[in-house]
């Protein structure tokens, strides 16, 4: 208890350390946060990202907070449902037929135009499909006629894919030609911002059959995050990102440093043919080819991010670790206390566990620290060259996937950036606190 | 020891003596660690064989195959439409086999890993699946020594210029303990927590991305200059970001530990006594700090140099440079097994060679070090 109280005392003579445990502190906060937040089969289905699960979303929309930036604003995406209430829909019913009136007025208050625009029908009746017109009244009281159609049990209308609509508005793709600012040039088309409103008129043919509209208007900025190309709110695999890296960095160096510090420690304990075995699996592991290796067995048994846990661990145990632990051993073995231990007949195993072990804890536990960090980007490095957990929503897997789809060369550079600082971060807070440790725990590192 | 064994000058009866067991321990010395290093090769590439082929899994995909190549082939061959099931069945079995032996895969691996064995410890290494060299050859050994050069260039510079600059740089640092600049260096010493092609990322992001200077990755530019010298200057320029990507990951944290090192060495007693003694400090720096730390040095250079054999897969991958760390993802995608085995292969053997030229060159620039003396312990 004393020597905890002095360790901190002494650590928080460092001030990157305890900014370095700040962060590690919000890291593990945030974690707890996500994991009762957002449950695991729930993090696991919103990043399959089903149908149905992220069609509110827009494609590729940089995050909200880029508008801080921003001179004119990009457009936020918006949507109303009249089946949640959303919006103003009125029925009147006679003569066998039911007039439906839905309106949705909306603020949008961008010079630039939004990605898509899309309705989302979804109809009740017997046999004859309602049937629905839509326009569109502008903040300068022009009246675009939009579409007439039939509506079936769902149906979604796409404003960009209509190209009647298109062929209307002079041949601008609906999505702009519907916002175009009038005064404006064509080589600098700018969108008109104001309150517009969308006005769906159906009649449906049956007693209770009714028509029920969800607008979307997809922006150009998404939530805190962004979103990527499956539409995914990047919230997701950044929050639940956390959790995954601390797990994987935290057992893969817990394992990796006991295993090969017990390893080291018998080895030098017992001397001989076993220390010399040791010797040479560690020389033998050298040649091994570490990535291919991970890779195979990524590509034919599982990628499985804890089977990549232990492949990585299994072929860590024998690094370059254990000579320096072994050097240090070897020291300790000679002291007159272990000589003490042996004269009163202690066995072996209580020799090496209990004698030799802690001695080398001191030196152990910065390395374990620092070592967090390079398992973290390890396992963002095995994603980046496919080999990522396909159900599980990590940072590298986010990097990969932007990478890939070029986010840098179509300038979506948040897709990349959010993840890479977030990584950058975390890695850099236990490597603060494990550096300053290193310090307080040696001595002869201080400096003379 | 070799060195003053052979300036003994005149031939003393016990001189001699001492000399000749000298040169008997040097030699059975030099003997035992070649046994030792051949037997680790060996290990390990037979370990290598065994994962590349996942243990004879690749076989069973190599079957599959087959199987399905040749039924594919007999279904589509008119000539043969008129044969009852029976003999399209024999028909099928026939060729299967054949095209088993032709590859060799009639045999049990078991036996084949050691023919396998045996090819790649003799540096046969035979014929890649999928890949080629850029001559259209899919000799693994083309294959490799075409890759290699792109990877020493790329490493071998950086690694060797940062190694020296580091050294000179915590030396110079090592004698301003506690300044501003020291203080930069200690703090930005966590930077080597994050993986160079990491920073890579970033940089690619800023220096092509967003400014637009410098390239996305590869080698040259293509197709590649005619003139040499712009095919210089062409490599100059891909270059920088990858450099760029090394030392910002290593410089600090080198610089810090060297520092720490000479630090450390620096508070020996025999410093303070030759300070006393009022030798200049370039004198102390080099005869007294320096000079101790050797062996160390020479470690973290070996280890440099096997890192510069190897590559680095995802690094190579990030900046799409044509190494060998790239053959070999490249390869590891491909199931190439071969290619695989055949990086491993020079690999292993470049490092037994630079470990077993270390034990030589301890030897030579540390005293305490005795070559075949009782304990080998390093």
């Amino acid at each position: 208890m004393n020597s905890t109280r002095r360790f901190f005392a002494e650590i928080s003579q460092y001030p990157s350390a305890l900014l370095g445990l700040s962060l590690i502190l919000a890291l593990v906060v945030t974690s707890i946060y996500t994991l009762i937040a957002i449950p695991y089969p729930e993090a696991i289905r919103l990043w399959r990202g089903d149908e149905g699960v992220w069609y509110k979303t827009p494609r590729t929309a940089q995050p909200i907070w880029m508008n801080w930036f921003l001179e004119d604003d990009l457009p936020e995406t918006v949507s109303f449902n009249t089946a949640d209430g959303q919006g103003v829909k009125t029925e009147e019913y006679s003569n066998d037929t039911n007039k439906i009136f839905i309106s949705f007025p909306f603020e949008y208050n961008s010079k630039s135009f939004p990605q898509e625009l899309s309705i989302y029908f979804t109809a009740e009746y017997e046999i004859k499909e309602p049937f629905v017109s839509v326009k569109m009244i502008t903040p300068d009281g022009r009246e675009i006629n939009i579409d007439n159609f039939a509506v079936s049990n769902t149906q979604t209308y796409r404003f960009s894919q209509d190209q009647k609509l298109k062929r209307l508005l002079r041949g601008i793709s609906p999505e702009q030609g519907i916002f175009l600012d009038p005064a404006s040039t064509k080589e600098n088309p700018i969108a008109l911002p104001g309150t517009y409103e969308l006005q769906i008129q159906g009649i449906a043919f049956e007693k209770g059959s009714t028509v029920d509209a969800e607008f979307v208007v997809y922006g150009q900025v998404y939530g805190w995050a962004g979103t990527d190309h499956k539409r995914r709110d990047l919230t997701i695999p950044l929050l639940w990102g956390g959790p995954i890296a601390l797990a994987f960095g935290l057992l893969a160096a817990f394992g990796t440093t006991i295993a090969t510090m017990i390893i080291a420690a018998f080895g030098t304990w017992y001397g001989g043919w076993i220390d010399e075995t040791i010797q040479r699996i560690t020389e033998v592991n050298l040649v091994l080819p570490f990535f291919s290796i991970l890779i195979m067995i990524g590509t034919f048994y599982s990628k499985n991010l804890w089977i990549t846990l232990l492949a990585v661990v299994a072929l860590s145990i024998f690094g370059g670790g254990i000579k320096g632990y072994r050097a240090v051993f070897l020291q300790t073995k000679e002291s007159p206390y272990i000589e003490a231990a042996r004269a009163y007949g202690a066995s072996n195993t209580r020799i090496v566990m209990h004698y030799l072990v802690p001695r080398i804890i001191p030196l152990l536990i910065p390395q374990l620290v620092i070592l967090i960090p390079a398992n973290v980007f390890l396992e963002a490095s095995l994603t980046l060259v496919g080999l990522g957990d396909p159900i599980l929503p990590t940072w590298g897997k986010v990097i990969q996937e932007g990478v890939r789809n070029g986010a840098l060369l179509h300038g979506q550079y948040y897709w990349v950036l959010e993840p890479s600082v977030i990584l950058l971060i975390t890695g850099l807070s236990f490597a603060l606190v494990g550096f300053s440790m290193d310090r307080i725990f040696n001595p002869r590192l201080r400096g003379v | 020891m070799a060195e003053s064994t052979l300036q003994a000058p005149v031939p003393v009866i016990v001189k001699k003596k001492a000399s000749e067991s000298a040169l008997v321990r040097v030699a059975k010395y030099m003997v035992v660690r070649l046994l030792t290093m051949a037997f680790t090769v060996v290990i390990g590439l037979y370990l290598t064989i065994l994962f590349a082929n996942m243990g004879g899994y690749v076989d069973e995909i190599r079957r599959g195959d087959i199987r399905e190549n040749v039924q594919q082939q007999v279904m589509n061959d008119r000539n043969l439409k008129n044969l009852t099931g029976d003999q399209r069945n024999v028909l099928i079995k026939d060729r299967i086999a054949s095209e088993e032996r032709r590859l060799g895969l009639d045999r049990p691996f078991a036996i084949r890993s050691f023919a396998f064995l045996k090819d790649a410890i003799t540096l046969n290494l035979g014929f890649a699946e999928y890949m080629n060299a850029a001559n259209g050859s899919r000799q693994v050994k083309i294959i490799v020594l075409e890759r290699l050069p792109s990877t020493l260039l790329l490493f071998g510079t950086i690694n060797i210029v940062l190694f020296f600059a580091t050294l000179f740089a915590a030396l110079s640092l090592s004698r301003q303990y506690g300044s501003w600049l020291d203080k930069l260096i200690v703090g930005l010493s966590p930077m080597s927590a994050a993986p160079s092609w990491f920073y890579g990322i970033f940089l690619i992001l800023i220096f092509a991305a967003i400014l637009q200077w410098l390239p996305f990755g590869s080698m040259v530019d293509s197709p590649p200059p005619e003139n040499k010298i712009d095919y210089a200057l062409s490599l100059a320029k891909h270059l920088i970001l990858p450099s760029l990507a090394i030392a910002l990951n290593q410089v600090a944290y080198s610089i810090y530990a060297s520092r720490t090192f000479f630090l450390i060495y620096s508070s020996e007693d025999y410093v303070d006594m030759a300070k006393a003694k009022g030798l200049t400090s370039r004198d102390i720096e080099r005869k007294y700090v320096l000079r101790p730390t050797l062996p160390t040095n020479i470690t973290s250079f070996a280890f440099l140099l096997i890192g510069v054999w190897s590559g680095a897969p995802i690094f190579e991958g990030v900046f799409n440079w044509p190494g060998l760390g790239q053959t070999q993802l490249i390869a590891a995608g491909l199931f190439d097994t071969p290619v695989i085995v055949g990086t491993t292969v020079i690999f292993a053997y470049l490092l037994a060679i630079t470990v077993f030229l270390l034990d030589f060159v301890y030897a030579l620039v540390d005293p305490r070090v005795k070559i075949g003396s009782e304990s080998t312990a390093q």
